[in-house]
C-alpha cells in the first residue's frame, strides 16, 4: 500500500479564477480571514459558492483543501489514520490536518452530508482556541495565523435530517449566497460559456422560469452553473433548445410532465 | 382470429339484468338489435360501456346505449371513452339532469367539424404538462381548470376537453399552448383591467365593441408574446397561418400600431372606435373567449381581500424590522415612509420595497401579494402600502382558516376546507375524483387509569417485549478485515505479517471500521375505528396499542397513529391519535384511551391520505399497518360489497406503487375468501383470538421491519 501525499504547494491556485462579485462578500471573507473567525457559506447549489472559495484562495494566495463531504465521511477521514507500509505502520495526515499545518484554507463542502459525529472535530479549529487535537498521535496541532476553515451548506434541503448543529453553526460567521441578479448572470453566463449576450439573455430568462416552478413540483430552480453547461453546448453548436433540454431540464427533474414543461418553457424562448 | 358477433338474444339477456329491465322497463330487444348489426369488437366496446356506466345510473347507461351505435362510425373510440367517463364525472359532480344534458349534446356532433379528433389534444393529457408551463411564466400562479371553451378569469385558466384543430397531435398541442399562453398574457399584460360592462354601456352594440376589443387586445398580446417568448411567436404564426384567414387591411393597421412591444391596453382601448366601425372582426383559434362577468366576479372577490393581506403582511413586515432596531431609534412618530418600486423589465416582475430609504427584503408571500395588486392595477396604490392598524382587519376573515370540523358538520353542509380525495369505481372501472369529503380531527383524550391497567395486565409481555426489541437495536459494530478503516486491525496485521515473512501473498485486509446502524424506519398505524368494533375488538386495539408504543419507543422508529371512520362518502373522518412529530407522553396515551367505535368502515381514503403522510416523512423504509375487523362497509351505500373491496384494494395498490409496505392485519374470521384478492398488493394476517391482538401485534410488527 502506498500513500501519496499531496503537497501543499499543489494546491495553490495560480490563475485568477472568474469571479463576480453579488454584493461584499468578498470584503466580508477578507475581513473573517484577517479575525480568524471560520466562515459559513450557505446558499442554493450551483450559486458560485464553490468558486468563490477558489477565488479567494488565489486572492488571499493561500492553497485551497476542498473536501466534498458524503454520509460515510469519519473523522479519520479528515484527520489522518494510520497505513501500513512494508512492516510498520506509518501515519497519514488527513486533508484537514494538511490544511492545518499548511496554514492554507480548508474547505468543507455540503458540511451536513457528513455524519453527525464528524462534524464535531471540527468544532475546537472553529473556535478561539483554533487547535485541532489528533487523539491517536496524542498531538494537538495549532493552527498557524494564515490558516482558515469554511464549510458550505444549502438550506434548502427541507429535511431535519440535514441540518446543521446549533453548536456547529453558532462558531461561524455566515455568508448568504443566492442566484446573481438577471444583468449580472447574464454577464457570467456569457463570459463562462462564450455565448453572445443576447442569448446569455434568453438562458436567464430561462432559467427564471425554471426558479417560478420551485415549489410546485420543483425542488430546485437551474442554478448559475446549469445555466453555463447549457451556454457551453450552445457555444459548441448544439441548438439551444437540445442544449437546454439536456442540460438543464433533465438535470433538475425526471418527472415527465415536469420534463415536458420545462422544454416547452425553453422552445417558447427560442 | 376474430371472435363471431353475438347474437341479438345472447346480448338481450346481458342487457335486461345490467339495465335492470323489470323494474325500469327500458325496451332493450331494439337495442339488441341494433348492436347485432356490428362486429364482435364494436359490441365488446359498448357492451363494456354500458355495463360500466350502468353501475354509476342505469338510465345513463341507457341513453348511452341508445346513442352509441350510431356514433361508433363517426366518433374515434378515444373520444367516446372521454365522453362516457366525463359524463359519469358531471352525475359525480352535480348529478342526473346535468349528466343527461352532457349526454345529448353529443347528438349535435358534426362529423366534419370533427374530422381531426382522433389527433385531438385531450385536456387530461396536456393539462398537467401546462399546468406546469404556465406556473414558470411570470406573474400571478394561474390554475387549469376542464371547462365548455376556453377562457380565463384572471386565477384561472379554462381548457376545453379536446383542441382539434388540426390534424397532428403535436400541432393541436402547440395550438394548446398559444392559447395558454394568450390567455396568461390577459393577466400579465392588463387587458383584465378594464371595466367591461361600463365600456359596453358606451357603445350601442356592447357585444361588437367588446368583440373588437379582445381582437385588437389579442394582436397586442401577440406582439408582447413575441418580445417575451420569440419561440413560442414563431409557432403561433405558423399555427395562424393553416387555420385563420388573413388580416383584413384595416385590421393590419391596427397590427402595426399596437406592435410596438409596450403598447399598454389603453392603445387597444384608444383604437376600439375606429376598429368599431369596421364591419369585419378577425377572430383567431388560439384566441379563446372572453367572459367578462367572470372576469369582474373573480376582480371584486380578489380586490379588497388582497388590499387587507397586504396591509396585514406589511404590518408584520415593519414589526419585525422595528424589533430588531435599538429602542432609541424606534420611538420616531413619524409614520414610516415605505416605498415599493415595481420593476417590470425583460420578462420579470420584481419589486423593491425601501423602508425610509433603506432596502427591505419582502418574503416571498409579500412579493406574490405584490404581484397580484399590480397585475390589477398596473400599479401599486398607494392605500394599500400603509400597514394595517392593530385590530384593523380580523384576521379570521383575511385569510383561510382550518375549518372546525365539527361546525362545518352542523348546519349547512358544504365542503369548505375538507380534503377531497379519489375513489375507486370498480363497476365504472375509473376513478370517482373528488368522491370522498376527508377531514382531520383529534381524538378527545380520556385521562384515566388506563396505561397503567394496560402495562400490569400484561407485566409480563411488556417485559418480554423489552428484552426483543432491545436486541433488534442495531448496536454500533466494529467491523474486523477491512481494506479501509478507520484504525488499523492489529490481529490481521499480526497475521499478514507472518504470511509476508513465510512468503506467502499478504492480504490487504488489514483495518478496522466503525459500522454506524442506523434504523430509519417510518411507521403509521391505521386503526378501524367504526362502530363494529364495539367492545372486546375497541379494548384489544387500545391494548395493542399502547403495546406497541412502548416496544416503538425502545426502537426510535418514528410513527403516526390515526383512527378512521365515516358515514358516506361525505363525511369521511380520520382520528388523530398521535403524529409523526408529536412526543409519546400523556396526551397520546389519554387519546389512545379516547379511542370510541364510531360509525362506518369506509377505508379508501383512509389509506390515501396515510399514504400522502407518510410520502412526507424522511425515512428509507415507510410502512403502513392497517388494524381492522373485517369487510369495508358504508352507511346505505355501494361501498358495501364488492365496490368497498376494490376500492380498498386499489388504495393499497397505490401506496405499494410509492414505495410504501402496506401490511393489514384483521380479526375477520368469517370472510378470508376476499382477504387475498383485497389484500393484493399488502401483506396481511388474520388473527382468529381478539384476545391475541395485543401480545400479537408488537411480535408482527417486529417481523415486517426486519
Amino acid at each position: 500500500m502506498n500513500a501519496r501525499t499531496l503537497d501543499p504547494a499543489h494546491h495553490l491556485i495560480a490563475k485568477e479564477p472568474y469571479y463576480e462579485p453579488v454584493g461584499d462578500e468578498i470584503q466580508l471573507f477578507e475581513a473573517a480571514y484577517r479575525q480568524q473567525i471560520p466562515v459559513l457559506l450557505k446558499g442554493p447549489t450551483g450559486c458560485g459558492k464553490t468558486r468563490f472559495m477558489e477565488h479567494m484562495a488565489w486572492r488571499l494566495k493561500r492553497p485551497l483543501i476542498t473536501v466534498s463531504c458524503h454520509d460515510d465521511l469519519t473523522a479519520s477521514d479528515l484527520v489522518g489514520r494510520y497505513l501500513v507500509k512494508g512492516g510498520e505502520t506509518v501515519w497519514v495526515d488527513g486533508p484537514l490536518t494538511r490544511a492545518v499545518r499548511a496554514g492554507g484554507i480548508c474547505y468543507l463542502d455540503e458540511i451536513v452530508e457528513a455524519r453527525k459525529d464528524t462534524m464535531v472535530v471540527i468544532h475546537p479549529l472553529a473556535d478561539d482556541r483554533r487547535t485541532l487535537p489528533m487523539e491517536k498521535l496524542g498531538q494537538v496541532v495549532e493552527a498557524p495565523p494564515e490558516f482558515c476553515l469554511a464549510i458550505s451548506y444549502n438550506p434548502g434541503y427541507q429535511s431535519v435530517l440535514k441540518d446543521l448543529k446549533q453548536s456547529t453553526r453558532q462558531r461561524f460567521v455566515a455568508l448568504e449566497f443566492d442566484y446573481p441578479s438577471a444583468a449580472l448572470e447574464r454577464r457570467i453566463v456569457a463570459t463562462e460559456s462564450g455565448v453572445s449576450d443576447d442569448l446569455a439573455d434568453s438562458l436567464v430568462r430561462f432559467a427564471q422560469m425554471t426558479r417560478n416552478l420551485k415549489g410546485s413540483g420543483l425542488e430546485e430552480g437551474a442554478s448559475t452553473r446549469l445555466l453555463v453547461h447549457a451556454g457551453k453546448l450552445i457555444a459548441d453548436g448544439i441548438s439551444p433548445v437540445t442544449a437546454c433540454k439536456s442540460a438543464v431540464a433533465q438535470a433538475v427533474t425526471d418527472d415527465a410532465d415536469m420534463l415536458k414543461a420545462i422544454q416547452e418553457l425553453s422552445s417558447s424562448i427560442f | 382470429m376474430a371472435q363471431p358477433p353475438l347474437t341479438a338474444v345472447e346480448m338481450e339477456a346481458s342487457l335486461h339484468v345490467w339495465l335492470e329491465t323489470e323494474f325500469t322497463y327500458f325496451k332493450v330487444e331494439q337495442l339488441a338489435a341494433e348492436l347485432a348489426a356490428l362486429t364482435r369488437d364494436e359490441q365488446d366496446f359498448i357492451l363494456g360501456w354500458i355495463r360500466r356506466i350502468a353501475s354509476t345510473h342505469i338510465t345513463l347507461a341507457w341513453q348511452f346505449g341508445r346513442r352509441a351505435p350510431a356514433l361508433l362510425p363517426r366518433m374515434e373510440r378515444r373520444l367516446l371513452d372521454a365522453w362516457a367517463v366525463h359524463t359519469c364525472d358531471v352525475f359525480d359532480r352535480t348529478g342526473l339532469q346535468s349528466a343527461l344534458r352532457v349526454m345529448e349534446e353529443v347528438d349535435s356532433f358534426d362529423e366534419t367539424q370533427h374530422q381531426n379528433d382522433a389527433a385531438g389534444a385531450l385536456f387530461e393529457d396536456i393539462a398537467p404538462v401546462l399546468g406546469n408551463f404556465v406556473c414558470g411564466l411570470s406573474g400571478r400562479r394561474l390554475r387549469i381548470e376542464e371547462g365548455d371553451a376556453a377562457w380565463t378569469d384572471g386565477e384561472r385558466i379554462v381548457l376545453p376537453p379536446l383542441i382539434a384543430a388540426l390534424p397532428d397531435l403535436d400541432d393541436n398541442f402547440q395550438l394548446a399552448k398559444a392559447t395558454v399562453a394568450l390567455l396568461w398574457a390577459q393577466t400579465r399584460f392588463g387587458s383584465l383591467r378594464v371595466d367591461f360592462s361600463e365600456l359596453g354601456a358606451r357603445y350601442a352594440d356592447p357585444e361588437r365593441a367588446l368583440a373588437r376589443l379582445h381582437a385588437l387586445e389579442t394582436l397586442r398580446l401577440t406582439a408582447r408574446i413575441a418580445r417575451e417568448l420569440p419561440g413560442l411567436h414563431r409557432e403561433m404564426m405558423r399555427l395562424r397561418a393553416r387555420l385563420d384567414p388573413e388580416l383584413p387591411p384595416a385590421w393590419r393597421r391596427f397590427e402595426t400600431a399596437l406592435s410596438t412591444g409596450q403598447a399598454t391596453v389603453d392603445a387597444s382601448l384608444a383604437l376600439l372606435d375606429a376598429a368599431y366601425d369596421e364591419a369585419e372582426c378577425p377572430q383567431w383559434t388560439d384566441q379563446g373567449c372572453l367572459r367578462p362577468e367572470a372576469i369582474a366576479a373573480a376582480r371584486a372577490a380578489r380586490l379588497n381581500k388582497e388590499k387587507a393581506r397586504l396591509r396585514i403582511k406589511l404590518a408584520e413586515l415593519l414589526e419585525e424590522h422595528e424589533a430588531a432596531k435599538p429602542a432609541s431609534q424606534s420611538a420616531a412618530d413619524t409614520p414610516p415612509d415605505l416605498e415599493v418600486t415595481p420593476r417590470d423589465e425583460n420578462g420579470r416582475l420584481d419589486f423593491e420595497i425601501t423602508l425610509d430609504g433603506a432596502p427591505l427584503a419582502p418574503p416571498d408571500n409579500v412579493k406574490q401579494l405584490l404581484t397580484s395588486v399590480y397585475l390589477d392595477f398596473g400599479e401599486i396604490p398607494p392605500e394599500y402600502l400603509t400597514p394595517a392598524g392593530d385590530g384593523e382587519y380580523d384576521p379570521n376573515r383575511v385569510f383561510d382558516q382550518p375549518e372546525d370540523p365539527d361546525a362545518v358538520w352542523h348546519g349547512t353542509y358544504h365542503e369548505k376546507g375538507a380534503e377531497l380525495f379519489p375513489e375507486w369505481d370498480h363497476g365504472r372501472q375509473h376513478y370517482r375524483k373528488n368522491w370522498c369529503v376527508m377531514r382531520e380531527k383529534t381524538v378527545a383524550p380520556v385521562r384515566d387509569s388506563f396505561y397503567r391497567d394496560t402495562l400490569d395486565k400484561y407485566a409480563g409481555v411488556v417485559k418480554q417485549l423489552r428484552r426483543k426489541f432491545e436486541a433488534l437495536r442495531d448496536e454500533n459494530r466494529l467491523d474486523k478485515r477491512q481494506t479501509q478503516g478507520d484504525e488499523i486491525d492489529l490481529d490481521a496485521l499480526i497475521e499478514a505479517l507472518a504470511d509476508a515473512k513465510d512468503g506467502r501473498e499478504m492480504s490487504d485486509r488489514l483495518f478496522v471500521r466503525l459500522h454506524r446502524a442506523e434504523r430509519n424506519i417510518a411507521v403509521a398505524f391505521l386503526v378501524d375505528m367504526s362502530g363494529s368494533t364495539k367492545g372486546w375488538i375497541n379494548e384489544a386495539e387500545r391494548e395493542a396499542l399502547v403495546l406497541l408504543c412502548e416496544a416503538l419507543e425502545l426502537l426510535g422508529d418514528r410513527y403516526a397513529i390515526y383512527g378512521f371512520s365515516g358515514t358516506t362518502r361525505k363525511r369521511c373522518e380520520l382520528f388523530r391519535i398521535k403524529t409523526f412529530d408529536e412526543r409519546y407522553g400523556d396526551e397520546v396515551k389519554a387519546r389512545i384511551s379516547g379511542i370510541r367505535p364510531q360509525e362506518y368502515t369506509r377505508m379508501g381514503f383512509a389509506l390515501r391520505h396515510m399514504t400522502k403522510l407518510l410520502n412526507q416523512v424522511e425515512a428509507k423504509t415507510r410502512v403502513l399497518v392497517t388494524l381492522s375487523d373485517g369487510r369495508p362497509d358504508d352507511y346505505f351505500d355501494v361501498y358495501r360489497g364488492q365496490y368497498g373491496v376494490e376500492d380498498t384494494r386499489m388504495a393499497l395498490l397505490e401506496a405499494a406503487r410509492t414505495g410504501i409496505h402496506p401490511f393489514c392485519i384483521t380479526l375477520d374470521r368469517d370472510a378470508r375468501d376476499y382477504l387475498p384478492h383485497m389484500y393484493g398488493a399488502a401483506r396481511y394476517i388474520i388473527l382468529d383470538d381478539v384476545r391475541q391482538l395485543p401480545v400479537k401485534v408488537t411480535d408482527i410488527y417486529r417481523r415486517i421491519t426486519t
